[in-house]
């Protein structure tokens, strides 16, 4: 198959001959880019980062699986998508915040994420979106992001019920968010999951009952992943917020330096 | 969660290295039919298997998630999975999902083995 940008091809040829999926994938995407986000975000660890899949995390091999079926509603799968893509952040639990694009969930868009963690602590990430078509969309996590995977959302139909699905293929990022996974994160990553498809079923009007499958797929740890930690996002926001009172102290230098340069 | 309509085809090479032919619409919903391929494709002996992606028509995520669990399978069984075939389109989605960094790449059959041979 010749490529989209073969120059002895005509255009329309060459768009004829791109796969049905090729609109669906995000493109060119080396590092990450954050366009606008509110003055209240936090934005940390997102920008220059690239993306990692599950070959290049550290920890064990999830694949985690949450189903709710919408029972006696009358909905198509592309329409749960639409709604899921738009209000992607109302369904999250509470104390967890997602900054999607302006352009909504599309393909190589990137989002901020500032999400809760125990001890009152805070985590600034983001996410690439991997993947969107009408029925599923996919996110695939940075570097010092607690996971490396991706993580599919998507609905069907299935003998005339529809039914959601939330699909994450992941392993922790590196030895430290490991640990925390061990004592108690990956009970914690499952419910805020489960949350997330309650909270989208009672969207559309049913009492959920989610259907939960969590296996690991592979029990190894890769240990020449270690090196990982030195992204970790939870450090670096726990460093960044720690150095808080020293930027504020800071700050009258900076504007002094800044009006005399210009 | 789109139906499978993968293709799925085996052919043994040697005793240490096979192929697996890949063609259609490559989802979630290829699993088992990956799964049995795999299966058919791994002897005792196989160090190699070779993914053959000339006829692949559509890939989606789930698709993507498929070829990891592959490759977790064939890592426990200490092979490595090697890959040819693939168009600029699918080149690039290795190469954004850095699956490229574990199933490395080849322009064609020959170069495959050769790769293969070479460890």
């Amino acid at each position: 198959m010749s490529g989209p940008t073969d120059p002895t091809k005509d255009p329309a040829e060459s768009q004829a001959e791109l796969p049905r999926d090729a609109a669906y994938w995000a493109k060119g995407v080396s590092a990450l880019e954050l366009g606008e986000v509110p003055p209240e975000a936090m934005n940390l660890n997102v920008t220059g980062r690239r993306v990692v899949g599950p070959v290049q995390g550290f920890g064990k091999m999830w694949q985690k699986t949450f189903r709710v079926e919408l029972t006696g509603v009358d909905v198509t799968p592309a329409e749960v998508i639409s709604t899921w893509k738009s209000s992607f952040q109302s369904f999250w639990p509470a104390r967890n915040w997602f900054y999607g694009p302006i352009t909504g969930i599309a393909p190589g868009e990137v989002a901020l994420l500032n999400l809760a963690l125990p001890g009152r602590m805070k985590l600034s990430t983001g996410v690439l979106v991997l993947y969107a078509d009408d029925e599923s969309f996919t996110l695939m996590t940075p570097e010092g992001h607690m996971l490396a995977g991706w993580i599919t959302f998507s609905a069907a139909t299935e003998q005339g019920v529809p039914v959601v699905q939330i699909q994450a293929l992941e392993r922790t990022n590196d030895p430290l968010y490991e640990f925390g996974f061990a004592l108690g994160g990956n009970r914690m990553n499952t419910k805020f999951w489960v949350q997330t498809a309650e909270n989208l079923a009672r969207n559309f009007g049913v009492e959920p009952k989610v259907d939960t499958r969590v296996i690991c797929v592979d029990r190894r740890r890769q240990w020449r992943k270690a090196g990982n930690v030195w992204h970790n996002a939870a450090v670096r926001t726990f460093l960044w917020r720690l150095a808080a009172p020293l930027r504020w102290l800071g700050r009258p230098l900076r504007r002094r330096r800044d009006a005399e340069t210009h | 969660m789109s139906d499978g309509n993968a293709t799925l085809g085996v052919r043994e090479l040697s005793s240490r290295a096979s192929v697996i032919d890949i063609g259609g619409d490559v989802t979630a919903a290829s699993e088992q039919a990956l799964t049995d391929a795999y299966t058919k494709a791994s002897g005792e002996f196989t160090r190699t298997i070779v993914l053959n992606f000339t006829a692949l028509e559509y890939m989606n995520s789930g698709g993507i998630g498929m070829l990891v669990m592959l490759l977790v399978r064939a890592n426990r069984q200490r092979q490595r999975l090697l890959a040819y075939g693939l168009s600029d389109h699918y080149r690039q989605i290795f190469e954004l999902t850095r699956l490229d960094e574990a199933i490395h790449i080849h322009a064609s059959e020959a170069e495959a083995l050769s790769d293969a041979d070479a460890t």
